[in-house]
């Protein structure tokens, strides 16, 4: 019973991972964008939730309204300035830059809010409760809740970006962005707009780690951006619902290392994610490219 | 590039290929002094200035061989601690098995050589932006899995044993020493490295790696040849570390702040040059030293300035110095003697595109060894 139990809770815990993974990506998938700073901006928004959750006393879950937003503008401006600046200098360049970000993030995260970690809406019902299926089973409403927001966040990107006009026109973009800028739209403004979708999905993702556990200075690299590229590369490089299997996968080895000994749980995770890399280097789903 | 294309003046046989400068032999000269006089600082200094050149030379070393990677080969790690933190443990382990700790740093840069061969398998399947986070997943794995071991400390680490009764003095300029040796000797490997067959295609790719590739240059191989010579080189680094910190803590030591020096360094100095980490090294070790009391702010602003050199001075400081002067202190390239005049030899990197600049500054702006024939002028 405890190994369905592990199973169970790897299977939700990837729902998050899938969310971590998702920006990840997308960025990757339209703009060849490996953003090296993808979790130290997702801790980035959770201290903005947990920000204006103390300053305006909105409800948790309210704060979501306003983080999402705040992150897309900024993923926009980012894209357009210093993004945009180094993807025409080619990518090195954007690779250094990208860890350039990271690192003065999380320093500076470091330095203005100390090593302490912080949770989001301890004590709320969401938070902290959970149901029992059987006697031994117990799963935490958060983190089914978590799950739905990343079925319904892949789920809608998909639909995004293989049905609408404009989901169609970010495809074109990726496929080459000058003959989209030939035919008379701006590629660049485009690669903004899917920046800004892609840290909207960031912004879920650390609001939601920071609900479900905690989140320091350095959890946006040592736990977010690695676990967010594992499952992207045990899904499948670019492909949307890889990355869904990806998390699962990942969760559910990381669930059952704990099973077997508490302190294997990450380490499992990233030997799944080794043998992936060794036995099936195109990841689990070898589609192509969805985005 | 109508410089290149006058062979109709040029006397047949009128020129050969040298590899020198001019100022290779009072180069190597100054060389030579500066690390005799480095080597004597140990009775001239106090043990404070040794112990921060110490670190100097641990940075430099790490810099060099991530120069190697991003600034040749185009491999940008982000996981290099992971041979830094192995190359502690290799001496950690010889130390507590009765080795001195300065016989554990050959074993420790061959065996993170070593063992960077199966990580190259497994991370050479992954391009670029994916390698670097691939090589992070592996730093962190080995982290893991170093710390399941509690006979060398497990997740808290432990003290470096083996100096026990040992001159504290002595203690200081011998780790000075090996740190200084292990300097040299990096840069040295990468001087020889850059000179050899092999150099040239690692050139080659960090000029333009399709036409590399197109010319039948083996990437793949001198890639992986780079990867396990800058595993050796981070691990003899972590050595040193381990040896100038005496005591080896796996969070301390497989952090990715080791990475994000190196790389800084190297950025900030210039990259795909020799000279650019030691320029680096020392923008590291000034910021580092001014703002030690202000905790991360060295390496936010470290990380800022990387930033901005990498976007508007692709180049680096070094690459701001040799557009002005044409200074080579390592002459890796070739140069051309044409009845006995000389022509310049060595490209600065990224000079791509600019051909047309080249064939106005033709009288001073020197060609690079991927276009050999280029001719300053032809009195003859």
């Amino acid at each position: 019973m405890a190994w369905v139990n592990a199973i169970i809770q790897g299977v939700l815990t990837g729902g998050l991972y899938a969310l971590f993974a998702c920006g990840l990506s997308l960025m990757f998938g339209v703009m060849k964008v490996v953003n090296l700073a993808h979790g130290d901006l997702a801790v980035v928004a959770g201290y903005i939730a947990i920000g204006v959750i103390t300053v305006t006393h909105v409800p948790v879950l309210w704060s979501v309204v306003i983080v999402v937003p705040v992150m897309a503008v900024l993923g926009y401006v980012l894209q357009r300035t210093l993004i945009q600046a180094s993807l025409d200098r080619g990518v090195l360049i954007t690779l250094l830059v990208t860890f350039g970000l990271s690192v003065v993030i999380e320093n500076g995260l470091l330095q203005f809010f100390t090593a302490n970690s912080r949770g989001i809406g301890a004590g709320l019902p969401l938070v902290s409760e959970s149901f029992s299926l059987g006697s031994q089973i117990q799963i935490a409403y958060l983190l089914v809740v978590i799950f739905a927001v990343a079925v319904v966040v892949l789920l809608g990107l998909q639909y995004f970006l293989s049905r609408s006009k404009y989901g169609r026109l970010i495809r074109a973009s990726a496929d080459d962005s000058e003959a989209v800028q030939l035919s008379g739209a701006d590629y660049r403004h485009v690669f903004g707009i899917c920046a800004a979708l892609a840290f909207g999905t960031v912004a879920l993702a650390g609001v939601a780690y920071g609900m479900y556990s905690q989140l320091s200075p350095t959890t946006g690299t040592d736990t977010i951006l690695l676990f967010a590229f594992a499952a992207v590369v045990i899904g499948g490089l670019g492909s949307l619902w890889g990355t869904l299997l990806g998390g699962i996968v990942l969760g559910v080895a990381q669930q059952i290392g704990a099973q077997i000994n508490i302190s294997y749980e990450v380490l499992a995770g990233y030997f799944v994610f080794l043998a992936v890399l060794v036995l099936r280097p195109q990841g689990l789903t070898s589609r192509r490219a969805q985005s | 590039m109508s410089v290149v294309t006058q062979p109709s003046t040029r006397p047949a046989g009128g020129f050969r290929v040298t590899r020198s400068r001019r100022n290779v032999v009072w180069t190597g000269a100054a060389a030579l002094i500066v690390v005799v006089v480095l080597a004597l600082f140990p009775y001239i200094v106090y043990s404070g200035t040794t112990a921060i050149l110490v670190q100097a030379f641990i940075v430099l070393t790490m810099a060099s061989m991530w120069n190697l990677l991003a600034g040749y080969a185009g491999l940008v790690s982000v996981g290099q601690q992971a041979f830094v933190g192995l190359g502690a443990y290799f001496v950690l382990i010889l130390a507590i098995n009765g080795t001195s700790p300065f016989a554990g740093l050959p074993v420790a840069a061959i065996g993170c050589g070593v063992v960077a061969l199966p990580l190259w398998w497994l991370v050479s399947r992954l391009r670029s932006g994916y390698f670097a986070i691939a090589t992070w997943v592996l730093a962190a794995t080995i982290m893991l899995i170093i710390e399941r071991f509690s006979s060398i400390g497990g997740g808290t680490g432990m003290p470096l044993p083996g100096f026990t009764g040992m001159d504290p003095t002595l203690l200081v300029a011998y780790t000075y020493w090996a740190a200084l040796a292990v300097t040299v000797l990096t840069l040295v490997v990468i001087y020889l490295l850059l000179r050899s067959r092999l150099g040239l295609v690692l050139t080659a790719i960090r000029d333009d790696e399709v036409a590399a590739r197109s010319s039948g240059a083996r990437v793949g191989l001198a890639r992986m040849l780079v990867f396990l010579v800058a595993a050796a080189g981070c691990g003899a680094a972590g050595g040193v570390l381990a040896i100038s910190q005496l005591q080896v803590q796996p969070s301390a030591v497989f952090t990715v702040q080791w990475t994000a020096e190196m790389a800084f360094a190297t950025v900030i100095g210039g990259l795909g040059t020799i000279e650019g980490p030691i320029i680096g090294t020392a923008v590291y070790m000034v910021l580092q030293q001014t703002l030690q009391s202000y905790n991360a702010w060295y390496l936010i602003i470290l990380g800022l300035v990387a930033m901005g050199v990498a976007l508007f001075a692709r180049r680096g400081l070094w690459g701001l110095v040799d557009s002005r002067l044409n200074l080579r202190l390592f002459p890796v390239g070739y140069w051309l003697r044409l009845n006995g005049d000389h022509l310049d030899g060595l490209a600065p990197p990224g000079r791509a595109g600019k051909s047309s600049r080249l064939a106005s500054r033709a009288s001073r702006q020197p060609a690079g060894p991927d276009a050999p024939v280029a001719a300053r002028d032809n009195k003859t």
